[in-house]
């Protein structure tokens, strides 16, 4: 009934993966990661500032042991960034899964699909744990599959957007025909979104700011963590289809005259 | 030595090493990675590994993303 997601060579209880941008404190930060469940943390690559070294760093506060670490390629245009970004996650030895996100267009942030596929071949062939970051399209998740991600993940609708999931037909697309884990990544704004995703099918949800932008954190990170249980225990238990005539749950016989 | 370390040029005096340039830093021990002239330097070449007038250095670490 509440089996593991299994991504790569690797398992997890939670079906739920969190994004660590954008939080407002470190203390908020602890708690929403606590509160969400999420085993698996996404992480950006950036510049050390070297005249400020010991600013507060989230990732120096965790446990190393009780997470792992899904860094991104954020910022990457091209492929040949991305695959530099990857490079100097990995490098540090403690990720071999890389999100990769090459983005086409800075108002949208919506992904190059073709500096995606790129990225994941070279990636996948550098024995990377890849999971691209990409559109709804279902031919692109097949194409991303056959060069050997790990996963796919489409996104609901622009990242930050808080849209939710705006082409859900293709998502059921991607989800009928997969042959590695779904992971529905970008624009989920509340719960409903994040169960409505796990009732499609998906094998798990990403979100950010969904979470850090919430003006309780914390309490929105346990409410993601219960959406995405119940949206897979929906799914697992077969819900009744829709209708376009009513069908009356009380008997007909038997009534009084 | 002139380096240009993130993007930015700096007079570093005495550093001969990425070991020595992380020590004059202070980043011993913390979270990071380097990279030197477009080349990732593993973590036990540090101290074997020398600088050169003009080399272009990127230290990187993970911060919050999503």
């Amino acid at each position: 009934m509440n089996s593991a997601l299994k991504i790569g060579p690797y398992e997890f209880k939670s079906r739920l993966l969190l994004g660590t941008g954008k939080f407002a404190s470190l203390d908020v930060q602890s708690e929403a990661v606590k509160r969400s469940g999420a085993e698996i943390l996404t992480f950006a690559i950036r510049r050390l500032p070297i005249d400020n070294p010991d600013a507060p760093n989230f990732l120096e506060t965790l446990d190393l042991k009780q997470f792992t670490l899904l860094p991104n390629t954020a910022g990457a245009y091209t492929a040949e960034e991305a695959v530099r970004i990857a490079r100097l996650a990995k490098a540090s030895g403690l990720c071999d899964m890389i999100k990769v996100e090459v983005i086409g267009d800075p108002k949208t942030l919506l992904p190059d699909p073709i500096g995606t596929l790129e990225a994941t071949k070279i990636l996948v062939d550098e024995g990377f744990i890849v999971l691209p970051y990409t559109s709804d399209d279902p031919i692109l998740a097949r194409k991303l599959q056959e060069a050997g991600a790990a996963a796919v993940m489409p996104g609901a609708s622009p990242i930050g957007s808080g849209q939710g999931i705006v082409n859900p037909n293709n998502l059921r697309f991607i989800i009928e025909e997969a042959k590695v884990p779904v992971i529905v990544d970008a624009g989920i704004g509340g719960p409903a979104d994040a169960a409505l995703a796990m009732e499609l099918g998906a094998d798990a949800v990403l979100l950010n700011t969904a979470v850090s932008g919430a003006k309780d954190p914390a309490l929105m990170a346990e409410a993601f963590k219960l959406a995405v249980q119940a949206g897979r225990f929906g799914y697992l238990a077969g819900r009744i289809p829709k209708k376009r005539y009513a069908s009356a749950s009380s008997p007909a016989e038997g009534m009084i005259e | 030595m002139r380096l240009i370390v993130n993007g930015e040029e700096r007079e570093v005096a005495g550093v001969a090493t990425v070991a020595e340039l992380l020590a004059a830093f202070k980043l011993e021990g913390k979270i990071l990675v380097v990279e030197l002239n477009k080349r990732i330097i593993e973590r036990n070449a540090y101290s074997e590994t020398g600088l050169s007038d003009g080399d272009h250095i990127e230290i990187v670490h993970f911060v919050g993303g999503g």
